[in-house]
């Protein structure tokens, strides 16, 4: 079972052994309205948590995506680049944008579980 | 007043239904000592007659191009533009519209801006254009701080016969947002090779074809070089019916193409407004500057357009903008899409070769008077002479008898004594017989 | 649900409301591109044969055609005029866009700026022979620094952002001058994107100051957000909400007593011509729309012109070339040398936007001061009409009085399902171009509206009547109907995110054309 966390700026992050996964969550996928492309970082750069490592982009929006970790880009999604919409469809699973091999295990312990990001963003309205 | 509808009864009864005794009562967010008590010290209102007398004034102080022979270029060309032209300009559905954010009833100025895209890109061979910049010059600037976000890199090379303006406005740009320029020096005899120059620095080399003082060359070696090194080729054009006769930049293996627009659908008027053009590969669209009209279906399945790829502009990307530029020169550009349209391919071909025909003959009567040595091999509407005197008194004398009769180089260089006797002549197809004659002559005595 | 699903989705692939033979709808002509149209061989221009000559290209002669469509006159003029019949515009009818100021654009203006003797100048003919043109661009320089009471003025910039740019290259430049590295620099929430967009290609970072609840910039967060390494505040007044800064004077003296400059953006002058000097509130420099607040034609998106205004401490840097009058006549510098020598370099090619120039000082002539002091005070007057009769149906975002434009927002729409951007299609229907929406950012769906005073009263109350009756059908539950509009337009509502998603942006020829070609 992989644990799925979450940040305030609405990435999540699951972890896959060494490796995690990162996109946006369907609350931020609904903010921004159709994607209509998106900017991914080259395969090998280092992404630091806090800091810009994506950007993804609507019709009338365009919005940076924040590494929620520190670590390696050690693959992206290139289906992506044909079809941004995945994006919206299926924020959690097709519409994932890259796999960190990370640095420090420990920054994990700083973001939000499910429930505690189900929490935050209902405290948003 | 006649561009004012409202009437005194109109005021009073506004006033009533917004509870204001007045209308200086709705200024009174203003600071008290800010408000003006009466009208400044500017002529009061006038009527057409008083205005157009005014103006009118002004402007038989000066000598239109077309009182005289006039051969001048430099940047911007003299060329006749078809009567339907102006007419379809002045529409008040295209003068009067505004940029078009509401697609559903903007289809008019969307569907053109579609075309002019289209005519930019096959006359530059490249892939994709935009929908005009405010010149050629800033379109200049422009390319070249696309170059950087393109290639990560700071350095550009500006070649020496590269129009001073362009390299002028290029380093503006440049002096604060932190990039460099390596400006070469002028190039009167297109002899200056800069692949050597190109490095892991350089993101972009900057020419122009036909270059400032008039020679036309193929820059696929050049091209080839920059490639190598990752960086991009940038060719300026500066008279833009040059490419009806021209190989064009995009068979050059140019990456971006920056240029005047101004030859095609719009006088003189003085330098402005003309009209940037700006083309690139399909691959760099989205570091592209500037509006983009994009095709697309309505909800109906019917075809239509609308801007697109906003998300690189000012108003959502604000710090983050591929640039500050908001406005196109959009009126402009429609004067250029339907002289292109009037022209088509044989009539753009052959406004071209005119072009050419006449700058041939000219300079061939120009440099057989004694004093005179053309510069150029080749050259396409322009072309470089080499007097025996400082040019710039020889100009102002020509004009005297009528003969507008070129531009002297030092206008752009006036501390080189080594551009002081050059002068740079252009020919149009507006250019006559009598013209020629008339400059040829006049040189003759001048120079005697 | 994204918004282009939810116009096709709740009514499946809308057939065509009227169906014609040809696709046409009366007046409304459906024309193809002009590559569609194409034959060879035919042209609209006839240009003599050129006299044989031995060619100079250097062997670079093009080798193949262009591919542009050939088209006779008649068929040039059809598909233009077909075109144009296809756009709203101020000709038309109300555009109430907020700070884009869309007053009627003066056909004297258009007459004069074609006379042979300004329109046919080559920009580098020799300056004896320009004189009455320098001469009008002096004049026009002169009225500029009277009504906003500031001693200089650049005048080359081609437009809004543009002059924008020069303004905080001047500071900069002054900064450099003084021997001062300052990189930041503060900009309310409320403003337009060109001013952070600006900022940053002058080098400096951006620094947002929030607003106040009363839609001002806050004086207090401001101080706080001074110091010794601010180089400027960016400043619109009045501002984007259409609010006079009323604490102006203050934020003056506060950002000067911080070494800081003051940068003004002029895009709101209209609602103070003729009244008020921006040089009076404390301002640097401002940059002034010729385009917005003097009339000149916006022609689909352009050209403008956004001469600036500068204050002593500024002039010196302004970009070349500098306009001089002194015995010898009218004459330019061009060069960074003399009195010029720290002049910003150019800033485009030539001298500036003559032909706006031109435009610009007929409708200043035409008004004159006591004409220019009325378009202000009609224009404030007609803006604060509306907030007066729609603030009753719609949910205005600031209690007034307003200036020259009103700002509503979207609370009235709660619970009714319908947007922003439903409404300003509905408008569309209705005959008028939207209001601007969504903007400022400072409030929720923003609904901007600015009438300029070239609004006659009985234009007003005809737009106010329909803005209440179709506030009145979004309360009753007509969603619906919002969402399809607009319906009688040339197109209906347009597939943005297919349009960026994959990018069609220009007529190719197809395959089959291709290969008939060949």
């Amino acid at each position: 079972m992989s644990t799925v966390k979450y940040t305030k700026d609405h990435e999540w992050v699951r972890v896959e052994g060494d490796t995690v996964v990162v996109g946006i969550t369907d609350y931020a996928q609904t903010q921004l309205g159709d994607v209509v492309y998106v900017e991914l970082p080259e395969i090998g750069r280092r992404v630091q948590k806090g800091k810009e490592a994506a950007v993804v982009e609507s019709v009338k929006a365009a919005s940076e995506v924040f590494a929620p970790i520190s670590g390696e880009v050690i693959a992206v999604n290139a289906e992506l680049s044909g079809e941004p919409g995945r994006i919206n469809s299926d924020p959690m699973g097709q519409g994932w944008f890259m796999k960190l091999r990370i640095a420090n295990p420990r920054e994990m312990d700083d973001l939000m579980d499910e429930a505690a990001y189900n929490g935050f963003v209902e405290g948003l309205h | 007043m006649r561009y004012l509808p409202l009437t005194d009864a109109d005021r009073a009864e506004m006033l009533a239904a917004i509870g204001a005794d007045s209308v200086e009562a709705l200024f009174r967010d203003v600071p008290r000592s800010a408000r003006l008590d009466r009208p400044l010290d500017l002529p009061r209102a006038m009527g057409e007659i008083e205005v157009e007398r005014a103006l009118a004034r002004m402007a038989a102080k000066n000598m239109a191009a077309g009182a005289a022979a006039s051969f001048l270029g430099a940047g911007v060309y003299r060329h006749h533009v078809p009567a339907a032209v102006d007419h379809l300009i002045q529409r008040g559905e295209f003068l009067t519209s505004y940029t078009p954010y509401q697609p559903e009833v903007s289809q008019g100025t969307l569907q053109a801006l579609f075309e002019f895209q289209t005519q930019v890109a096959l006359i530059t061979g490249m892939e994709v254009a935009n929908a005009s910049m405010y010149d050629g010059a800033t379109s200049c600037a422009e390319a070249v701080m696309m170059a950087n976000r393109v290639t990560r890199r700071h350095k550009a090379i500006l070649a020496g016969d590269l129009h001073p303006h362009y390299r002028e406005t290029t380093t503006t740009h440049a002096r604060f947002a932190g990039f460099e320029i390596v400006a070469r020096d002028p190039d009167p005899a297109a002899r200056d090779d800069l692949a050597p120059l190109v490095d892991g620095d350089t993101a972009c080399v900057v020419v122009q074809n036909p270059g400032f003082f008039g020679h036309v060359r193929d820059f696929s070696v050049l091209a080839e070089a920059c490639h190598r090194a990752g960086a991009l080729l940038v060719v300026i054009v500066t008279e833009a019916v040059s490419l009806g006769l021209v190989k064009p930049p995009g068979e050059m293996g140019a990456d971006i193409v920056a240029a005047e627009g101004q030859s095609v659908g719009n006088p003189l008027t003085f330098g402005g407004p003309h009209v940037g053009l700006f083309a690139t590969r399909e691959k760099f669209v989205r570091q592209m500057p500037g509006r983009i009209a994009g095709q697309t279906v309505d909800v109906e399945g019917r075809r239509g357009w609308v801007l697109t790829l906003s998300t690189r502009e000012q108003h959502i990307r604000r710090e983050k903008a591929t640039s500050n530029i908001c406005t196109n020169s959009g009126l402009c550009a429609l004067a250029f899409t339907i002289h292109m349209a009037l022209l088509g391919d044989a009539g753009f071909t052959r406004l071209a070769e005119l072009n050419h025909a006449h700058a041939v003959m000219l300079a061939e009567r120009l440099a057989a008077v004694p004093g005179v040595a053309l510069l150029n091999d080749t050259f396409f509407n322009e072309f470089a002479l080499r007097l025996k005197r400082p040019a710039a008194p020889v100009v102002e004398a020509l004009a005297g008898r009528g003969v507008l009769a070129g531009v002297p180089a030092s206008r752009f260089w006036p501390d080189r004594k080594d551009m002081e006797d050059l002068l740079i002549v252009a020919a149009t197809e507006t250019n006559t017989e009598e013209d020629m004659a008339a400059f040829a002559q006049g040189l003759r005595e001048v120079l005697r | 649900m994204s918004e282009w699903s939810q116009a096709i989705g709740a009514f499946g692939r809308q057939a065509a409301a009227a169906e014609t033979i040809s696709g046409n709808r009366g007046l409304m002509i459906e024309e193809p591109l002009l590559f569609e149209r194409d034959q060879a061989g035919r042209s609209g221009v006839d240009l003599p044969a050129p006299p044989p000559v031995a060619d100079r290209l250097g062997g670079l002669r093009r080798a193949g055609p262009t591919g542009l469509p050939g088209l006779s006159e008649p068929q040039v003029v059809r598909h233009f005029t077909r075109l144009s019949q296809k756009n709203y515009a101020i000709d038309s009818g109300l555009y109430p866009l907020g700070s884009c100021t869309m007053k009627h654009n003066p056909r004297l203006n258009e007459k004069l700026a074609r006379l042979p003797g300004f329109a046919d100048l080559h920009p580098l003919q020799p300056i004896s022979t320009v004189q009455g043109a320098l001469e009008l661009i002096d004049t026009l320089a002169h009225w500029l620094k009277v009504l906003t009471g500031m001693p200089a003025v650049a005048l080359s910039p081609a437009a809004g952002a543009h002059g924008e740019l020069c303004g905080m290259m001047c500071i900069r430049a002054a900064l450099d001058a003084r021997g001062e590295k300052r990189t930041r620099v503060l900009v309310p929430e409320s403003a337009h994107g060109t001013n952070p967009a600006t900022a940053a290609a002058c080098g400096f970072t951006v620094d947002a100051i929030p607003a106040n609840d009363r839609g001002r910039v806050d004086l207090a967060a401001l101080k706080v957000k001074l110091g010794p390494d601010v180089a400027a505040i960016m400043l619109t007044n009045p501002n984007t909400c259409g609010l006079f800064e009323d604490e102006i004077s203050a934020i003056a003296e506060a950002v000067h007593e911080a070494g800081a400059y003051f940068y003004c953006d002029g895009a709101n002058f209209n609602a103070i011509v003729g009244r008020v000097r921006p040089a009076d509130l404390g301002i640097d420099c401002m940059h002034i729309n010729l385009h917005k607040t003097f009339s000149t034609p916006h022609g689909g998106g352009g050209p403008g012109a956004g001469p600036v205004v500068l204050a002593q401490s500024l002039a010196a840097f302004a970009p070349l070339p500098w306009l001089v009058h002194d015995q010898t006549g009218f004459r330019l510098v061009e060069q960074a040398q003399g009195v010029a020598a720290q002049a910003l370099g150019r800033l485009k090619g030539n001298h500036g936007q003559m032909g706006m120039f031109v435009r610009a000082l007929a409708y200043m002539m035409s008004h004159g001061s006591d004409g220019l002091r009325q378009v202000s005070g009609d224009a404030v007057l007609n803006a604060n009409y509306l907030l007066a009769e729609l603030g009753d149906d719609l949910t205005a975002s600031f209690p007034g009085p307003c200036m020259h434009e009103v700002l509503f927002d979207d609370r009235f729409l709660e619970g009714t399902g319908v947007t922003t951007l439903d409404f300003a299609k509905a408008l569309i229907d209705e005959g008028y171009h939207p209001m601007t929406m969504y903007f400022p950012l400072v409030v929720h769906g923003a609904l901007l509206m600015e009438p300029t005073e070239t609004e006659p009263k009985e234009g007003l109350d005809r737009f106010i009547a329909v803005v209440k009756a179709l506030a009145q059908r979004a309360k009753a539950g007509e969603a619906a109907a919002f969402r399809a509009a607009p319906r009688f337009t040339p197109r209906r509502r347009l597939d943005e995110t297919g349009a960026a998603r994959k990018p069609v942006l220009r007529w190719r020829p197809s395959a089959a054309g291709r290969e008939a070609a060949e």
